[in-house]
């Protein structure tokens, strides 16, 4: 009988230490805060994780804690594992209480039943751009607001233009023109990125949209004519065929290093082009097919949400820090130092005068669409479809017309 | 009516049996043989012990995350699913899709082309290298250290620079040909879709050599001098002493690379993604980059885990392959 005790002990503690490791490991997940307790801090969750980003919306983030009375603790995350990370949390129940989104995949998660309407906390949605407001919304509910926005355009090098006695294009024949003028020895006219992720189909969107063309049905006349700009542009030899692998950083190395006279970018790039003093560059919007027709960019930028935590008290704390950062004053601070646009269509003007070189951006913004406004969580599969149509074209593959139908077909 | 009244019996009566069997042994061993039973359990237990991490292991690390992947792949499994834990089941209606969608047939041809393409060149390129190496030279442990390289850089760091290699315009690799004078204009190794698979398989066979050299001139190393000497005695020099000595000496090895190469070779995903992400219109889009592209570019986890299963049943075909061929290695 001894003997039998003896070989069972270590059995129980083993059955004993594998059953009670994850009953652990859960338990440290579960918040232990109730929600009648004063918040003394709140978590924050965001990608902006390089300098100096960083600091500009770690600052922004402190004084709307301060002003909420609570401190911040914030996690920044690389862009890539944002969404794996925010997933992995919703599963776990341990969403930070104030989250921010890139704003095309905001939808995707106020699907999941993640996140609160921000109309629950009362924060005012007054005087947002049509576009940022619907890039927030979900089934008729607004659950991510964003305080800056951004958009591409067309930066042009002054000397290269003047030097070859051409004018920043308006429309597309101008573009075309333009482009070849441009194309001279390693030097390209025009810089774009066409690659195979939604980055491509980001830069593509300004052509088809300005056109008419629609993203629920991409096979129509108007999607067609805007990929047969591109495929155009790229055939003879105005824009380098490497645009089907360039990275949007890739384009602003061409350009900044004079191998592209023209490039197709956002504002996000000032930076790094006015470390180059010798560089002299001017930004228009990007080119229409006929005079007349309006420029309608895409929508770009980041939201913050505030997630269903379950502790109402937190969650009235993180909304206060949420509508701190979309105040007048916050928006316009942020903008400036980080190059981006605040997405109040009231402060357009204003801000437009004191940053002249956002000024372009800020006139597009007030037209600018979200890349989700009609699809919602169908965006990514469509936008694959696009990028698929723009690579088969650009390759010769097929027409722009029929690549635009295989695609749609798929 | 016999039938059921015969099972019910039974089943009552092995049911009676069982419970007397084990009230029985249990009487049994502490009352009749109350010293040898035990110990012998004692020791039965501890062997199960011994076992526990491993079986741990597996269950937790390879079991759990196979099993999961099979479930999911019979879900609709979306972002919805992280946070209500709801995945309605809809059969095999994942696999149906990802099957016949018309991607699935150039991802399957560009997977077997990429797979084919960098076997062949790792391993003929390995093994001329291993045999190269055999032989006793000034330098040959640096040299053969310094090939290595590939093998220690971080998949994303090689494939950015020879994305940079291989750009159309300022590549490194297009400057030196221009410089030659055999090119006139730069060769869009990355964009053009004929080009783009080949680029992508040359530096994934770069990427391979250093594993196959390593293991085939280990494997060299075990073939005993004396028969190089006994061969040369008998004419067998050069070309006849390795088609008759050194190939079949390695057979054994080389299976092993073979197969563990294939099986690595058709996951690669990091090198495809760093280097062209699938592109040009898909022609270097393989069954492992179409997966993962469903799953977290377009998070659709139920079909992206249906596609990865299907790579994984390819893979499990040739696991069987090498499990076989080394049992008839053992067995000869």
């Amino acid at each position: 009988m001894k003997s039998i005790r003896k070989t069972s002990r270590p059995l129980a503690l083993a059955a004993a230490a594998m059953i009670g490791l994850p009953l652990a490991v859960s338990g440290c997940g579960t918040s232990t805060a109730s929600s009648s307790e004063a918040v003394k801090e709140i978590s924050v969750m965001d990608y902006y994780n390089n300098e100096p980003d960083k600091s500009f919306i770690g600052d922004a983030l402190t004084s709307c804690g301060t002003q909420a009375g609570v401190t911040i603790k914030r996690e920044t995350v690389p862009g890539k594992s944002l969404i794996s990370k925010v997933l992995q949390q919703s599963s776990s129940k341990t969403l930070p209480d104030v989250l921010m989104l890139d704003n095309p995949d905001l939808q995707q998660i106020a699907a999941t039943g993640a996140l609160a309407p921000l109309a629950d906390f009362k924060i005012s949605t007054d005087n947002f751009a049509a576009g940022v407001l619907s890039a927030g919304t979900y089934k008729d509910k607004v659950y991510g607001l964003a305080p800056t926005v951004n958009t591409i355009a067309l930066f042009y090098n002054k000397d290269i233009l003047a030097k070859a006695g051409v004018t920043p294009p308006t429309t597309w024949d101008e573009l075309k023109t333009a482009a070849t003028k441009l194309t001279a020895g390693d030097q390209y006219g025009l810089a774009f990125n066409a690659n195979p992720t939604y980055e491509g189909t980001w830069q593509f969107l300004p052509v088809m949209w300005s056109n008419g063309g629609d993203e629920k049905k991409i096979d129509t006349p108007e999607t067609e004519q805007a990929l047969q700009l591109w495929t155009e542009l790229v055939k003879d030899g105005s824009v380098s065929s490497s645009a089907l692998n360039w990275t949007q950083a890739d384009v602003k190395d061409q350009f900044l290093a004079g191998k592209a006279a023209m490039m197709v970018n956002g504002p996000w790039q000032i930076p790094a082009l006015d470390k180059e003093p010798s560089l002299q560059y001017g930004v228009v919007k990007i080119p229409v097919r006929e005079a007349g027709q309006t420029a309608v960019a895409p929508l770009g930028g980041e939201v913050w949400t505030v997630p269903q935590t379950g502790n109402k008290a937190r969650q009235a704390k993180a909304a206060e820090v949420v509508a701190c950062l979309n105040s007048d004053e916050k928006q316009l601070s942020m903008a400036k130092a980080r190059n981006t646009i605040p997405s109040k269509t009231t402060l357009a003007d204003k801000f437009a005068t004191e940053n002249p070189k956002l000024a372009t951006f800020t006139e597009l913004i007030k037209t600018a669409r979200a890349r989700t406004g009609q699809l919602g969580e169908e965006w990514p599969a469509q936008a694959t479809k696009i990028y698929t149509a723009i690579q088969t074209a650009l390759t010769g593959n097929a027409s722009p017309a029929d690549a635009l139908k295989q695609a749609q077909g798929q | 009516m016999s039938l059921t009244t015969d099972v019910s019996q039974a089943a009552a009566g092995t049911a009676a049996g069982k419970g007397s069997r084990k009230h029985g042994r249990g009487s049994g061993s502490a009352m009749q043989v109350p010293r040898r039973r035990p110990r012998h359990r004692r020791e039965r237990i501890f062997q199960w012990l011994f076992l526990v991490p491993a079986v741990v292991y597996m269950a937790l690390f390879f079991g759990y995350p196979v099993a999961k992947n099979v479930v999911m792949s019979f879900q609709d499994y979306t972002t919805a699913t992280f946070f209500t834990g709801e995945a309605p089941w809809v059969g095999l209606a994942n696999y149906v899709t990802v099957l016949s969608s018309s991607l699935f047939s150039t991802s399957l041809l560009n997977t077997a082309l990429f797979t084919v393409g960098s076997i062949l060149g790792q391993f003929v390129i390995g093994l001329a290298l291993a045999v190269f190496f055999r032989r006793k030279f000034p330098l040959n442990g640096i040299l053969r250290s310094l090939l290595l390289l590939p093998w220690l850089l971080p998949l994303i760091v090689s494939s950015a620079v020879w994305r940079w290699i291989l750009d159309k315009d300022s590549g490194a690799l297009n400057r030196f040909l221009g410089d030659l004078g055999i090119i006139d204009t730069g060769i869009p190794w990355l964009t053009s879709t004929s080009l783009a698979l080949i680029a992508v398989v040359g530096v994934n066979i770069w990427i391979g050599i250093p594993f196959n050299l390593t293991i085939l001139y280990g494997g060299l190393q075990e073939i005993p001098d004396e028969l190089y000497e006994a061969g040369s005695l008998d004419g067998a020099t050069g070309w006849r002493a390795f088609w008759h000595i050194t190939w079949p000496m390695l057979r054994p090895v080389v299976s092993v690379v073979l197969v563990l190469g294939v099986v690595y070779t058709l996951k690669v995903l990091d090198i495809i993604l760093g280097l062209t992400n699938g592109g040009p219109a898909n022609s270097t889009q393989t069954i492992a980059t179409q997966s993962y592209a469903l799953s977290f570019h377009e998070f659709k986890f139920g079909e992206g885990a249906a596609l990865g299963n299907v790579l994984v049943i390819i893979s499990l075909v040739f696991a069987v392959l090498y499990l076989r061929a080394s049992r008839r290695a053992v067995d000869e």
